[in-house]
């Protein structure tokens, strides 16, 4: 049997070279499937890798591993004085992707763009509702139809976004997946062949890779586009092998079944580190895990109260414990590798006894609360309730006694933005465009009742929010959010408990990966050696 | 036979709406719904989430939805998955052949080890032999599945590399599915080697699903056969002086079978229960993992239709066991 089985897996290597050895091909353990292939109406990591970081393009593109915008199907654009209107120069010749199931006649043009905005903002536009409920969620997240006035074709290659209201990261959304742009004469084909439905099952952009085949749940399949305007990519075949279970990704990866994978759990990165075969990279995560508290509730309406509170809480022991060693301790709101960070702020040190005295000093006594731990695992927090208990143990040593409270994650989440919310929430945030705004809005008073879970509403802050999007001057900025960072660690309306690193373990034969700050998983770049 | 079969059709009916009934209810029971699952972290406006409710018809009365819902299932619409905005049928369809083809080997495996240990088993009673299949079958039935998946994979995909980790196929095979079976795909794509890799794609996950059904079976097999060994008619078939063999293969074993039989049939069900972890920890492309994707999405129209066609299933394999079990044993045709 023994001799069989080992016979059966010679012959398996065998084939396995014998079909691999003409072309490059780079295998992704990827985590989850794509709900489909049109980049826009979906909101997942795992829609954004297969869509619109492998098919599509975008008027500027997030340069490799860093949230800075470079130029991408625009040459080059122009906004006007009053942050009105961005006028896009499209570059000439970038051919969308020619398959089996459609050939392409004429390059992308301004019409493209204006057609890839429109369907998702204008509820008369055919294709808004070509599938079938499709909210546009992120478009609608990010605020766009509120904020677009029009978009007008110049010429076939100007395009002109007209705005209602400056918005000073528009640049920065345009790198976002959900703005790829999509080709309006695939769209008119499949509408006149009345078969909208195609345009996410086979999807045309104009790309690194070209769609070849997708088996559900199981595999997709990608093939180098030719007429890529950014160069023909080193690898020519790549696949995303769907493996849900982080174990078995690992396991995978060390079989030689896949040469790079994501999100690894933490308990497996020591293992993938030790083999001589595998290297793991590792990047600071652009995301921030806290605790939040409610502003609106006594006692948590008072500063010193907070203050205290979060002087109380060891957080090294958090990031020792349940990050096991993958974070660091997180002072300010927004992580360091933002811009704008301010480094020259003091965290609230830990200091239990000096804690006790400032609760005794405002009257607080017998303080019994809750902490609410979130029942799933964020790249943020890898353990909300395990954290939740470490706190509650360095609560009780300043007399503060916690109990531990979680719902299932949608009602959790539904019944944090309550704003008489009783005991401190515990949620993070990842970010989606490398802005500070991006992270800092979370605390801003429109965001009660959707994201601020702290309801705190802060006079000076929210001034300092609404200055650092009227200007788009970068060092203005910096300087303005730099003393927003100060407001909030004076008036401490979270605990800002981490920043957690993120790695991504391949095979020493992959190179020209670059981990990417905003969570994308991107293979324009890579190669592999023989 | 045919009042037969049309009793037990007939009580098909009813337990078809029951279950309807059921599976539209449970997946409302649970907390949040599809558009808080769809918005995620960033979250959705009051305003936003009550038209997002109406567009889907989520404002509805409940029992309206309900009737609806019935309505279109009668005329064979399985409605159209909310977080996919595909056809629920299409996405069903897709995937059932790769649960399908998990699940008969699975069974077959149980039913070709399982049967032979607990005649063994019943004949050797309280022998070495006897004592060590019940213990290894008790063993395998507590066996949480996920642990027992993963220890498997890192024993002989890890640490000997005999079998692939997961996937149905290696992925140098690329060929357009024909009937959704990979066995006979891949002996239709002529390719060379593919079949041999789709058959060590097989060997773990079907162990894995197999084990409990297998520990149920042998089980089962033991008591029947032990039973029946102690009957009457056994005792004149060796008093007539029989060979062994003929005494336990064909006395024995014809009458011991119908409760095994009735076992085989219940084990589908669990087959199905069993195949939503199998096929997550093997990365298996089938409905267990769709079913579990799909509650996590609160995608009411795949959970209820999709419980729905599961249900139909096991209702149909028990069904054929039921006509089964009346050419097994003649006395039921003649009730």
């Amino acid at each position: 049997m023994i001799r069989k089985l080992t016979f059966a897996a010679a012959l398996l290597a065998a084939t396995a070279m014998t079909g691999m050895a003409n072309a490059k091909t780079l295998v992704y353990c990827s985590e989850a499937s794509p709900a489909g292939f049109d980049p826009s109406p979906w909101s997942g990591g795992n829609d954004f890798d297969a869509s619109s970081r492998t098919i599509y393009s975008r008027l500027v593109e997030f340069d490799h591993g860093k949230t800075t915008i470079s130029p991408g199907l625009a040459e080059s654009w122009t906004v006007s004085d009053d942050g009105l209107e961005y006028t896009f120069k499209l570059k000439s010749g970038v051919k969308f992707q020619t398959t089996d199931y459609f050939t392409p006649t004429r390059d992308l043009n301004a019409e493209d763009v204006k057609f890839s905005f429109e369907r998702q903002w204008k509820k008369e536009n055919p294709w808004f509702e070509y599938l079938p409920g499709t909210g546009w969620e992120y478009f609608a997240g990010m605020g766009f139809p509120d904020l677009l006035k029009e978009i007008v074709v110049v010429d076939p290659l100007t395009v002109k976004f007209v705005l209602n209201k400056p918005e000073v990261a528009f640049l920065p959304d345009l790198g976002m997946d959900f703005a790829s742009i999509v080709s309006k004469e695939y769209a008119d084909s499949l509408e006149k062949a009345g078969t909208k439905e195609l345009f996410t099952q086979k999807p045309i952009g104009t790309g690194p890779f070209q769609f070849v085949d997708y088996q559900v749940d199981a595999v997709i399949r990608y093939a180098a586009w030719d007429g890529y305007f950014g160069g023909r990519q080193k690898i020519d075949d790549l696949i995303f092998a769907i493996t849900p279970d982080p174990a078995v990704r690992a396991q995978k990866l060390k079989a030689g079944e896949c040469h790079i994978m994501s999100y690894p759990a933490p308990a497996d990165i020591a293992g993938l580190q030790a083999d001589e075969n595998l290297k793991v990279d590792e990047q600071e995560g652009l995301n921030i895990g806290y605790l939040a508290y409610n502003t609106t509730q006594a006692p948590f309406d008072k500063v010193e109260v907070r203050k205290a509170l979060n002087m109380a809480v060891n957080k090294q022991a958090i990031i020792d414990a349940v990050y096991q060693g993958a974070g660091q301790v997180a002072k300010n709101p927004i992580p360091p590798t933002m811009w704008s960070y301010n480094d020259a702020i003091k965290d609230d040190e830990y200091n239990p006894e000096e804690a006790k005295k400032m609760l005794d000093a405002s009257g607080v006594k017998d303080l019994s609360m809750k902490i609410w731990a979130m029942p799933v695992s964020r790249p943020y927090n890898p353990n909300a309730q395990r954290v939740a208990e470490l706190i509650q143990a360095d609560y009780a040593k300043v007399g503060v006694k916690a109990e531990i409270v979680s719902y299932e994650w949608t009602e959790y989440r539904e019944r944090g933005k309550a704003k008489d919310r009783d005991g401190a929430f515990q949620l993070g945030w990842t970010g989606d465009n490398g802005d500070p705004d991006n992270f800092l809005f979370l605390l801003g008073c429109d965001a009660i009742g959707q994201s601020n879970y702290a309801i705190w509403c802060n006079d000076e802050f929210q001034k300092l929010l609404l200055a650092g999007k009227a200007t788009t001057d970068v060092a203005e900025r910096t300087k303005i959010y730099e003393e927003a960072q100060a407001v909030f660690k004076r008036e401490a309306p979270w605990l800002t408990i981490a920043h957690s690193k993120v790695f991504m373990p391949m095979s020493k034969k992959v190179s020209g990966f670059a981990m990417d700050p905003l969570g994308i998983h991107r293979f324009d770049g890579v190669d592999i050696a023989e | 036979m045919l009042r037969y079969i049309l009793h037990k059709l007939a009580l098909i009916v009813p337990t078809v709406f029951g279950i309807s009934l059921a599976a539209f209810a449970f997946v409302r029971l649970l907390p949040g719904d599809p558009i808080l699952a769809m918005a995620g972290e960033r979250g959705v406006s009051p305003e936003r989430y009550q038209e997002l409710i109406v567009r889907f018809g989520y404002d509805q009365p409940i029992w309206m939805q309900y009737l609806n819902y019935i309505g279109n299932v009668l005329t064979g619409d399985f409605g159209i998955s909310i977080a996919t905005k595909r056809p629920v049928i299409g996405e069903f369809s897709a995937l059932f052949p790769a649960t399908l083809e998990l699940a008969t080997v699975a069974m077959i495996i149980a039913v070709l080890v399982g049967i032979p240990a607990g005649i063994f088993a019943a004949v050797k009673r309280g022998s070495v032999f006897d004592q060590a299949t019940m213990g290894v079958a008790l063993t395998g039935y507590s066996m949480p599945i996920f642990w027992w998946g993963l220890l498997l994979i890192i024993f002989f995909s890890g640490y000997l590399g005999w079998t692939p980790v997961s996937g149905r196929i290696g992925l140098q095979y690329f060929f357009k599915p024909v009937t959704g079976f990979m066995l006979i795909d891949s002996l239709l794509s002529g390719k060379s080697g593919a079949f041999a890799s789709a058959v060590s794609h097989l060997i773990l996950p079907s162990i894995v699903l197999a084990t409990i059904p297998l520990a149920v079976i042998a089980r089962q097999t033991r008591s029947a056969m032990l039973e029946v060994l102690g009957e009457d008619y056994v005792r004149t078939a060796r008093a007539k002086g029989l060979s062994p063999r003929r005494v336990i293969g064909l006395h024995a074993f014809r009458n011991a079978l119908i409760p095994v039989v009735t076992t085989i049939g219940l084990q589908v069900g669990t087959l199905m229960a069993g195949a939503i972890l199998t096929e997550t920890i093997f990365s298996w492309p089938g409905i267990g993992k769709w079913m579990i994707d799909s509650i996590g999405k609160r995608d009411y129209v795949a959970v209820q239709s999709g419980l729905l066609l599961i249900a139909l299933i096991v209702m149909a394999v028990n069904l054929v066991v039921d006509l089964l079990y009346a050419v097994i044993n003649p006395r039921i045709r003649v009730q």
